[in-house]
């Protein structure tokens, strides 16, 4: 049985393929992109981080990823602890209604979200479209951190009400520290969800909002610019870093355990 | 332990849910379709929408593009999933990153990079004819084709993962009693290992077909004029022909579908899992 | 928001008529029971018999459909767990992996905001007496399974309280460890003075340790009573076993006389045993426990019987004997080097009427 392993292999180059290439390009020398490159340049990245609309677009893209991953990771983890160690009915539907923000097609939520932005005048207002963006990193968030919790000894916390200490010192001083790793996984895929997010972007954004995604959209709609593959580079960069981030995270906690 | 506090702690999510998801979706629908005083009664409207000739082809298009995805994905998971099932250590790890790190990867950046590789002086074509196995460059890019591939690429990390759950599950004793018993290689996958690695297959169907179904930006930058899918339809009536009583139908439609979807996929998956239970 | 309360009681505990269910289920059915101070006061029965859930009723993490706990007078029932002041080490340990031992050990005095110096005089206090001065600032990770056990307990008496709840704390412990552990328990519990409550379903460690044993099954107290006392004279046939070996022969009670009754059985045995609650005509089972039986004797009840099985079980040897059909005697003997008749050898076998108790319910 030699064809699986062949085939998961190029099934894996096929996978990473599009991804390392964009990377490549962005680093092209010559004037126009090509592949592979004659020669190597940053040339791509000084355009794009010289261009003052795709800086305030990194810009805005950052505030609102920020704003939305502090709203999601702080709602979704009382959520999840809610659903962890929490007692009512109807718990599975619950949860299912709270991941329907990334089931139910995001142009259909975007257009309604929008109706409604509009006639608030809150189109292109940056903290509100974080408000959006956290909907849709809530149910990542969500998952996460249910995992998380779930593997938090329930005893630990009744040991520390046991020993005295009153549910807000408990669950300062016991469940936080210990659902840490997960918070920040939590937290930067929350960031991560927002900064990648399009089409609630491109609904809200109006003019004075756009996100890195929404002028990708643009110039792919136009007239595609060469500087596209350096941004879009960055944005894997962003990917990359995160993914790092959390394995270094979880890496910790692993070893931590097995000593 | 539990006490009625705890419970109250999910009430922040609720709130939002309820204010910036439900609140603007019910809203949205009931200031288009009931209030409108240019709109008419709600059942006619709807029946003109549905029964106009775009919609009728999108829905068909999106139908018959989700389905050919769906099959697709599945095809190319199953082995995948099932060889991340069998391995660890490295192998484990290296797989597992090819198909996660595209699976976090802004969707945007994606088909920017099929774009790049498919397009008329795109790589592969550029290959193709350095090759000699072309003279003309072969039109791969705007059309149902690179429809197909882009949304491929992006859903397959869904279908893997959701398999590789089911199997994971599976207890290889059960398998090891079925060669014990003197059932081929073959036999036991037919009988023992596929029969229970199938809910995760309809899952995995599922949960890859609803997001087909409203599929946007992959379509929109990597189909032709005519492969419109029907949430590409509801942007358009927003955007440019700001009709927003026929994209509040369309979004009515493609809503009720996605809800009962999920609705099956409610009553098949234990969700609870989810939660580590 | 105030401290939970620095210790001042005894530790009288009160448990009146606690009943809790989930759904239908009767998890605890009636309990009642009185801990005196200082007393260690083990709940024992099987897993399902609604032992730990009375525990965490105790200690306030679960709380009762109906009945009333109480410390020394105080009502408990509805004070919330952190503000009930007891003790409690838990069936993981439950250490904090995030915390050193000695934070561990602190925590408790932490949350009652005790000034930093007293803090470390009683935490090195406490590690002292479970012998784990030198590990203050390892983690749990780097603990053994003892230590590990012997932190929870530092942890659970720091702040002296009156009554320490304990959640099969030996449970995850190999055998040798187990009884050493419990040796040193017993010393801690007798030298502090404290109440304990205890949660086993191992027999032997249950009296071992306890002053009382509370025999729980199906949620209520079968017997309680102190472990020679239910040992030997146990309130039915499911006390009888759940505490070791027994043999339990039904019959009928025929005649009573002041002091000894008679039984008569299917098979025609005429057996005698102390009065008790016996009354004429009433069906009732002999109670005797393996070890009081000779192949010796040849006085009081004397049955003649064939081997059937042997076993050698290190300590005793255990032999099975059919004194009538359908009628198997477990025999214990001590394993003195004499050699027992084998399985076919006949043998007579033999008890004092006074070392049997009739179980009539």
């Amino acid at each position: 049985m030699k064809a699986l392993p062949a085939y998961v292999v190029l099934l894996c180059l096929v996978l990473m393929a599009p991804i390392v290439i964009v990377v490549i390009l962005a680093f092209s020398g010559g004037s126009y992109l090509q592949f592979p490159p004659r020669s190597l340049s940053l040339q791509w990245f000084v355009r794009f981080l010289g261009d003052p609309q795709w800086r305030a677009s990194l810009w805005v893209s950052t505030i609102i990823a920020t704003v939305a991953c502090a709203l999601a990771t702080t709602v979704g983890f009382f959520a999840a602890y809610a659903f962890v160690r929490g007692d009512f009915p109807g718990k599975k539907l619950m949860l299912s209604a709270l991941l329907l923000p990334i089931i139910v097609p995001t142009v259909i939520t975007s257009i309604a979200m929008y109706f409604l932005s509009a006639r608030l005048g809150l189109v292109g207002n940056l903290v509100w479209i974080g408000v959006c963006h956290a909907i849709i990193a809530l149910p990542v968030v969500l998952l996460i951190l249910l995992s998380t919790l779930h593997g938090v000894d329930a005893n630990l916390e009744r040991a520390a009400l046991s020993l005295g200490a009153s549910r807000a010192r408990m669950f300062v001083k016991v469940v936080v520290p210990l659902a840490a790793p997960g918070l920040v996984s939590a937290a930067l895929f929350a960031f991560l969800a927002s900064f990648d997010e399009l089409i609630i972007s491109l609904f809200l954004s109006g003019v004075r909002a756009q996100t890195l995604p929404v002028r990708i959209w643009n110039s792919l709609h136009l007239e595609i610019e060469p500087t596209i593959a350096a941004v879009s580079a960055f944005l894997i960069g962003v990917t990359a870093f995160i993914l790092l981030l959390d394995a270094a995270v979880r890496g910790r906690r692993g070893k931590g355990r097995i000593q | 332990m539990t006490r009625p506090q705890t419970t109250l702690l999910l009430l922040p999510a609720l709130l939002m849910l309820v204010l910036v998801f439900a609140a603007p979706l019910g809203w949205f629908f009931v200031q288009t379709l009931l209030r409108d005083p240019d709109a008419g009664p709600l059942w006619p409207q709807i029946v003109s929408v549905v029964t106009s000739r775009a919609v009728l082809q999108a829905i068909v298009t999106t139908n018959w593009i989700s389905l050919l995805v769906t099959a697709t994905v599945l095809v190319l998971g199953y082995p995948v999933a099932y060889y991340l099932a069998n391995r660890s250590g490295v192998r484990f790890t290296l797989v597992i990153f090819c198909i996660v790190v595209p699976y976090f990867t802004s969707i945007i950046v994606r088909t920017y990079s099929w774009m790049v590789l498919l397009g008329t002086d795109g790589l592969i074509n550029d290959a193709l004819v350095w090759m000699g196995i072309i003279q003309t460059p072969l039109k791969l890019l705007y059309n149902q084709f690179a429809i197909v591939i882009g949304m491929t690429y992006v859903l397959l990390p869904y279908m893997v993962l959701t398999l590789y759950a089911a199997m994971k599950s599976i207890d290889t004793n059960l398998l090891r009693a079925a060669r014990g018993m003197g059932a081929s290689g073959p036999m036991t996958f037919f009988r023992i290992y596929l029969p229970l690695s199938l809910h995760g297959v309809i899952s995995g169907a599922l949960i890859v077909f609803i997001l087909s179904i409203g599929f946007f930006i992959t379509p929109a930058l990597m189909g032709g004029p005519s492969d419109v899918m029907i949430a590409m339809l509801i942007e358009r009536s927003v955007e440019i022909t700001l009709d927003w009583s026929s994209a509040a139908v369309m979004s009515l439609l493609l809503l009720a579908v996605t809800l009962v979807l999920y609705a099956i996929y409610y009553r098949l998956t234990d969700i609870r899992r989810l939660m580590g239970a | 928001m105030t401290q939970p309360p620095l210790p001042t009681g005894k530790g009288a505990l009160e448990l009146q008529d606690l009943v809790k269910n989930y759904g239908a289920e009767p998890v605890v059915n009636h309990v009642s029971a009185s801990i005196r101070p200082g007393e260690f006061f083990s709940l024992l029965g099987p897993s399902g018999s609604g032992k730990t859930t009375t525990l965490m009723m105790i200690a306030g993490f679960v709380s009762p459909d109906s009945g009333a706990i109480r410390m020394d007078g105080a009502d408990l029932t509805r004070v919330p767990a952190e503000r009930r002041g007891l003790g409690m080490v838990f069936q993981n340990y439950a250490i904090f992996p995030h915390l050193n031992v000695f934070e561990n050990v602190a925590f408790p005095l932490r949350a009652r905001r005790v000034a930093e110096t007293e803090i470390r005089a009683r935490v090195k206090d406490a590690l002292g007496l479970v012998q784990l001065d030198r590990y203050a600032t390892r983690y749990a990770r780097q603990l053994s399974g003892g230590q590990q056990q012997r932190v929870a307990i530092a942890r659970a008496i720091v702040y002296h309280p009156p009554v320490v709840l304990m959640d099969e704390p030996l449970g995850a412990l190999d055998k040798n460890l187990r009884y050493d552990m419990q040796m040193e328990l017993k010393d801690i519990q007798q030298r502090l003075g404290m109440t304990v409550v205890y949660v086993t379903h191992d027999q032997e460690e249950a009296m071992n340790l306890s002053d009382r044993i509370a025999i729980m099954n199906h949620g209520r107290i079968e017997q309680a009573g102190e472990p020679g006392t239910i040992y030997e004279t146990p309130a039915n046939a499911f006390v009888a076993r759940f505490l070791g070996e027994a043999n339990l022969i039904p019959g009928t009670i025929e005649t009573t006389q002041s002091d000894e009754a008679l039984l008569v059985t299917p098979a025609g045995l005429r057996l005698r045993a102390p009065t008790g609650d016996a009354r004429p005509g009433q069906p009732a089972s002999l109670f005797i426990r393996p070890e009081k039986l000779s192949l010796t004797a040849t006085t009081g009840n004397v049955l003649a019987g064939t081997v059937r099985r042997r076993s050698f079980l290190g300590n005793i040897i255990r032999l099975s004997v059919e004194v009538a059909a359908d009628t198997n005697l477990t025999v214990d003997l001590a394993n003195t080097g004499v050699e027992p008749p084998a399985p076919g050898a006949t043998t007579t076998v033999a008890w004092p009427v006074g070392d049997g108790v009739y179980l009539t319910q």
